[in-house]
């Protein structure tokens, strides 16, 4: 993880590890406790904790780890997730609620309902999926600060 | 009411979080699926959930879920256990299947809630 405060806002950056289902959600731990340290507001925290985590394991069990880029602003906390993955193959229905290409023994860790990136979606304020098949997919998404 | 009463309620052994006893608990989540809990949870503090691994902690973390009820005798391994007290989370532990520990609590007037 590296830490740089700048004109842009705080930028943090974390490596997912791939295939290591135990650590996964390790970078949106130490998201959340730094949000919390800054004094954003717990719904702020919330949303991006939920949505950060929902696409750490996505990143873990579909895309054997990736980078993960937080940036947070006055304005909104942007969080950029790439990966070299397999890609999506079909986004519109990736994006509907119940469907997912999870294996069994996904779904036998908890995981896999098919809400992931539902989720993700109804906790941010702006989201955007870049994939592209044997190339790896960057979901980005960013959570407004309230009041601005 | 407290975790303690929930504790007594559903004989649940106390597997770290001794001291966090006496916190006040309003509503509960209960599910396997941890995908489920993070898209349909609304505050609930409590979670009853029959997987046992350690991203149970973690949804509970994200979600600030203070007290994980472990249900149908299922226990923590040793890495859920770490990552609940570095988190300063609470993890009981009880024989009763799902149906049942929902309905105890409920009936003790813990609240749930709809999508």
């Amino acid at each position: 993880m590296s830490d740089q405060t700048g004109s842009a806002g705080v930028v943090l950056k974390y490596t997912v590890s791939p295939d290591d289902f135990t650590r996964a959600g390790e970078a949106s731990s130490k998201v959340k406790n730094i949000l919390k340290q800054m004094g954003i507001s717990p719904d702020v925290i919330r949303k991006v904790s939920i949505a950060m985590y929902e696409g750490e394991i996505n990143m873990v069990i579909h895309a054997h780890g990736g980078e993960i880029t937080v940036t947070i602003t006055p304005q909104e906390v942007l969080m950029e997730l790439k990966d070299v993955g397999p890609g999506i193959e079909d986004v519109e229905k990736a994006m509907k609620a119940g469907y997912s290409t999870a294996p069994e023994q996904v779904r036998a860790l908890g995981f896999g309902a098919g809400m992931g990136l539902p989720n993700m979606q109804g906790c941010t304020d702006e989201m955007k999926v870049e994939t592209e098949l044997g190339v790896g997919t960057t979901i980005t998404m960013s959570v407004h600060m309230e009041d601005k | 009411m407290t975790v303690k009463d929930i504790q007594k309620a559903l004989a649940a052994t106390i597997t770290t979080g001794e001291e966090y006893m006496d916190k006040e608990i309003t509503s509960a989540f209960a599910s396997d699926m941890m995908s489920e809990v993070l898209a349909f949870s609304k505050g609930q503090s409590v979670l009853i959930t029959g997987l046992c691994n350690p991203q149970v902690i973690r949804t509970a973390e994200m979600l600030d879920i203070s007290c994980i009820v472990l249900i149908r005798g299922k226990s923590a391994n040793e890495e859920m256990i770490e990552l609940a007290k570095e988190r300063d989370l609470i993890i009981l532990e009880t024989r009763y299947i799902m149906f049942s520990a929902c309905g105890i609590l409920y009936d003790l007037g813990l609240e749930g809630g709809t999508t």
